[in-house]
């Protein structure tokens, strides 16, 4: 990213605000709350880095909509069977720029997933690539992009980064 | 006696695939000699496309049972494996998961091989001069030819790599077979693919549990919502269930159907959703295509290391990679075909939401492999039921069965001889 651009003191606070109120959200199981995050026109992709870096255009997951989004979160609460786990999310080094009527930013992210019984354990090392817009007052994002360093997902990936 | 072929004590009653003991599941010695029997003599495994390594030089690392190979494009265009080993002192001398190189040279002490495989260099092989004298050296009667990469057998077939590290091997078609070996040329007839990427997951269950997966149409319309609601696969289609002449080799093929409730194959199934509706159904945009001739999926099984998916517009394949008894790597290579017009690669890539580690019919396999790996665990003495459909180990018109999971055992017995 570019070193020289500069945000307002204020908008780092807003946007660090997001990342939070956005990692609450997941690590408190409220997914139908999720796609709020976004704008109505957004993209949501999880992608390994290993297609990132090779411009290979497979995702994990890929989302073009907020319907998509919604569809995910009854495929999570209603039709995927699966072991419920928690996810701790912990997002640092945000980075963030002007653009385009709202700001880029990239962050590091580690998400610690648990299940009943089990012991605590690294499952997803990777970084956020996101366009965050200021829709009405309230920042969201209109694409968010999870590109995991982690080179085999743990068997399964449920719920979202 | 070696090892791998001390005698295992089973208790399986002669002939009877209906059953499955859980130790095959769980027992090292019985691994050992999966990997001995089934990965490393016998059989050809999964490399990869041709289209991963397109030109003179590219090299893509992969793996035959627990063996790390590497797959290069020679000079001729021809495709090499050899094993990532080096002669020397054993190192996985290439690290790099692809890549170009003109020779392979192991780290450790600059051991260097042509893309063959060949050893063609050797530092202070006769010695180093000091003075007057000569310090060490290989002797006289070392020979670089003896002492080359691991060379496996390979053949290529419509673009996909296949290994064997014996060279005894029969032809790949034939091991393949007729039956099976047409529902393969169907998806790679020849035509130029085009790489889309790549998923990897590790599931901690036994590496067979996969193959018994794909082999296990009963569980499509029951486990996953998104088949059995949409209509993609379930117990009311058109339904060949194909295997080969000794019973490793499967082809599932069907036709999709419309979906919704009908009392026979949804009453009672709590995966059914008859009110679900996508809020944005680009997801399941299905566009036939002409090459289908009829059925809308294809899943085969290519004992004992890959499986080949069409499921609608989704291609890939995908490579069972066993790391011990109780966990394997599962590695997705979707593609697609160099004439694909933007609209189809992106309707490729919208489907691909639905498999791999998150995808909406894929994500729940690798969570009841996980549980029944668990339920093995549990004990040594039990053994699975697997009789739906009877205990035979036939091909049916129907997919209400478990005939090729018995099939795949039959021969499993013959081999493993258990």
């Amino acid at each position: 990213m570019n070193a020289t651009a500069t945000i307002a003191l204020e908008d780092r606070l807003r946007i660090d605000e997001l990342y939070a109120r956005y990692a609450a959200c997941l690590d408190d199981g409220r997914f139908a709350e999720w796609p709020d995050f976004f704008t109505d026109e957004c993209t949501y992709r999880i992608v390994p880095r290993e297609n990132y870096d090779r411009g290979l255009p497979l995702a994990t997951l890929s989302f073009e909509s907020k319907g998509m989004l919604r569809d995910r979160v009854y495929a999570i609460t209603e039709t995927l069977f699966h072991e419920p786990y928690y996810q701790r999310h912990l997002v640092s080094g945000i980075l963030a720029e002007p653009d385009d009527g709202g700001f880029r930013v990239r962050a590091n992210y580690l998400v610690i997933r648990t299940k009943a019984g089990s012991l605590s354990e690294v499952y997803s090392a990777g970084r956020y690539l996101d366009h965050i817009v200021d829709d009405a007052g309230t920042l969201r994002f209109r694409e968010k992009l999870c590109i995991f360093d982690s080179e085999l997902i743990p068997n399964s990936l449920i719920y979202p980064l | 006696m070696d090892t791998l072929s001390r005698p295992i004590e089973l208790d399986w009653e002669a002939g009877a695939c209906a059953h499955v003991p859980y130790r095959l599941y769980t027992d090292p010695a019985i691994f050992a000699r999966e990997l001995e029997r089934l990965f490393y003599r016998d059989h050809w495994c999964y490399v990869g496309l041709a289209a991963e390594i397109p030109n003179h030089g590219d090299f893509k690392r992969s793996a035959i049972g627990e063996r790390a190979v590497v797959a290069v494009r020679a000079r001729d265009g021809s495709i090499n494996v050899v094993e990532n080993r080096c002669a020397h002192r054993g190192v996985q001398f290439c690290q790099k998961a692809y890549g170009s190189t003109k020779t392979f040279v192991c780290p450790y002490h600059q051991w260097s091989y042509d893309l063959g495989g060949n050893l063609i260099g050797v530092p202070f092989r006769k010695g180093v001069r000091q003075g007057d004298r000569v310090n060490g050296g290989m002797p006289d009667d070392f020979a670089l030819a003896e002492h080359g990469l691991t060379k496996l057998k390979v053949e290529v077939w419509n673009g996909v790599i296949f290994a064997s590290f014996d060279h005894d091997v029969e032809p790949l078609r034939a091991f393949v077979g007729p039956e099976v070996g047409r529902y393969f040329e169907r998806v790679f007839d020849g035509r130029e693919l085009t790489i889309l990427g790549y998923s990897r997951q590790r599931i901690p269950g036994n590496w067979k549990l996969m193959m018994e997966n794909i082999k296990d149409p009963y569980h499509p319309g029951l486990l996953h919502t998104w088949f059995v609601t949409f209509g993609l696969w379930r117990a009311d289609q058109e339904s060949q269930m194909i295997v080969d002449g000794r019973g490793r080799h499967a082809a599932m093929v069907s036709r999709k159907n419309d979906g919704g409730r009908s009392d026979a194959v949804t009453a009672g199934v709590t995966s059914f959703k008859e009110n679900m509706v996508l809020n944005d159904d680009r997801v399941l945009d299905v566009v036939v295509e002409p090459w289908w001739n009829g059925p809308t999926v294809t899943m085969l099984t290519l004992f004992p290391s890959l499986i080949v998916q069409q499921q609608v517009n989704s291609l890939s394949t995908r490579h069972i990679v066993p790391r011990g008894t109780g966990s394997f790597d599962f590695v997705w290579t979707h593609f697609g075909f160099a004439n694909d017009d933007a609209t189809m690669t992106r309707r490729r890539l919208r489907q691909a939401n639905l498999f791999g580690p998150a995808g909406y019919v894929s994500a729940d396999d690798g969570e009841v492999i996980e549980f029944s790996q668990r339920g093995y665990a549990q004990h040594g003495d039990l053994a699975t039921v697997c009789e739906l459909d009877g205990r035979g180990r036939g091909g049916a018109d129907h997919n209400v069965t478990e005939t090729l999971i018995r099939a795949m055992y039959g021969y499993y017995r013959e081999v493993m001889e258990l």
